[in-house]
């Protein structure tokens, strides 16, 4: 046996929680992932948190992206993050895109939010916290 | 739960077989990784396997088969049937990466334990499914599922490797498929145990069943099984009980005349000849890595001093020896 177990691609789920109408930004960062060589679980429009972490599990993932533009992330980020520490996961760590203002993307970060990338983030940037974020043992 | 004495199980199989979710979703990450560590626990869960009924779902891109998937899982749910859910997609072939987007389609109410879903990649594995798709279909069968649906890559024609997955495979087209339907005929019609006419609702359905059934009427040898022809759609949701019935009467024609048996050593002979492959190719891996003399000797098949055919051989003696 290796002493570091085979490292399969990063897997990643995309999701959007929330009554959003479109979800072209979470397509551009899904398909960059792709291109970086990573595995995107895509979930699509209106998924609830509970949906969300269950996929992340089922799923077995390394990272979940969130992406939000009505406003609702101060209710439903931390939710996401509750429902994964109620379920022992909280291996599994969670990015977010979108329209966030400052302030709560602060708060997030606190709460647990690893990264919060905001309009005009380049898709390099996400591609590079996405990997930092999912371990050394992912090349 | 066990049903006969058993040496002690790994711990993780141990949690499979009492219902842990996140036990069985890391342990199809390992089969998927071809991770060493995953073998004590899917060589325990296997005796504990066998008992689902595998469908296979193949067809070429954009018939619905993830529409037709959600329909059919909400018919079984119904039923009370425990179900997973193996999607797979392709993998680029440039990045390694993947989109997995077959969860979008597939609706269920939250908190149901009675449905495991998981997306694959095919990681470079030709014939519409995964090199980890058996044995992920196998741990669900073990984990209690009592119905198991494989959605394959959707490529068409090659996606055929199903038919060493599945007990029956459904082969799902639309209507005015034209050229398409005619190169079934050398492609996936012959591993067709049901055929699927989704999107029903257009308008050329009714020929496209005709046509079907014309052809499953060519079927040669007496006693051999007839595909099944049914009319879905999920615009409209219709069909999905008769392709249910379908499958159901494929199964019992399995078990009536004895081709259970005979399929299943059939996938199981693929399955023992391609773990058998893996392994010498691993080897053969490792014996290149090591190979000292790799280089001199392709000096000597390049010199033309000793044919390529030699140089195989040299390498195969290689293999041969225990590591």
């Amino acid at each position: 046996m290796s002493p570091s177990p085979p490292a399969g691609p990063i897997r990643v789920l995309i999701a959007k929680p929330g009554l959003d109408g479109h979800d072209r930004g979470a397509k551009v960062v899904a398909r960059a992932l792709r291109d970086a060589g990573m595995e995107v679980i895509y979930a699509g429009l209106r998924q609830t948190p509970e949906e969300i972490v269950e996929s992340a599990l089922e799923e077995d993932v390394n990272l979940i992206g969130l992406s939000i533009l009505s406003g609702a992330h101060m209710a439903l980020f931390p939710r996401v993050l509750a429902l994964l520490k109620q379920k022992r996961a909280s291996r599994i760590r969670v990015f977010a895109g979108g329209i966030i203002p400052d302030e709560d993307a602060r708060r997030l970060k606190r709460m647990g939010i690893r990264a919060i990338f905001g309009p005009g983030s380049s898709l390099e940037e996400i591609v590079a916290t996405a990997r930092k974020l999912a371990g050394p043992s992912h090349s | 739960m066990s049903r006969r004495p058993v040496p002690p199980l790994p711990p993780v199989a141990r949690r499979v077989l009492r219902g842990d979710r996140q036990a069985l979703a890391q342990l199809i990450t390992q089969v998927e990784n071809r991770d060493p560590a995953a073998l004590p626990s899917v060589r325990a869960l296997y005796p504990h396997s066998g008992h689902a009924t595998v469908v296979g779902v193949t067809g070429p891109l954009g018939v619905g088969k993830s529409s037709l998937l959600n329909l059919l899982l909400a018919h079984l749910r119904v039923q009370g049937k425990r179900v997973g859910i193996v999607a797979v997609d392709p993998s680029s072939p440039f990045s390694g990466g993947s989109i997995l987007g077959d969860r979008i389609r597939l609706e269920r109410p939250p908190g149901d334990d009675g449905v495991f879903i998981r997306s694959m990649a095919a990681r470079g594995h030709s014939g519409g499914v995964a090199l980890a798709t058996r044995e992920t279909v196998r741990l669900l069968d073990a984990f209690g599922m009592d119905v198991i649906l494989v959605e394959t890559v959707g490529s068409g024609q090659a996606d055929v490797e199903i038919r060493e997955v599945a007990s029956t495979s459904v082969v799902v087209v639309v209507p005015h498929l034209g050229d398409e339907i005619q190169s079934l005929k050398a492609g996936l019609f012959e591993i067709a145990d049901v055929f699927c006419v989704n999107k029903s609702d257009l308008p050329g359905a009714d020929s496209a069943a005709r046509y079907l059934t014309e052809m499953t009427q060519l079927v040669p040898e007496k006693g051999a099984w007839r595909p099944v022809v049914v009319l879905t759609s999920t615009t409209i949701p219709s069909g999905v009980s008769d392709l249910w019935d379908a499958v159901l009467r494929h199964e019992a024609f399995l078990d009536a005349n004895g081709s259970r048996r005979v399929r299943a050593r059939r996938q199981l002979t693929d399955e023992i000849l391609g773990l058998v492959r893996e392994r010498v190719d691993a080897r053969l891996t490792s014996v290149l890595a090591q190979e000292p003399d790799l280089q001199a000797l392709l000096d000597r098949v390049v010199a033309r001093e000793i044919d390529p055919y030699s140089a195989a051989d040299r390498l195969l003696a290689e293999v041969r020896r225990e590591p």
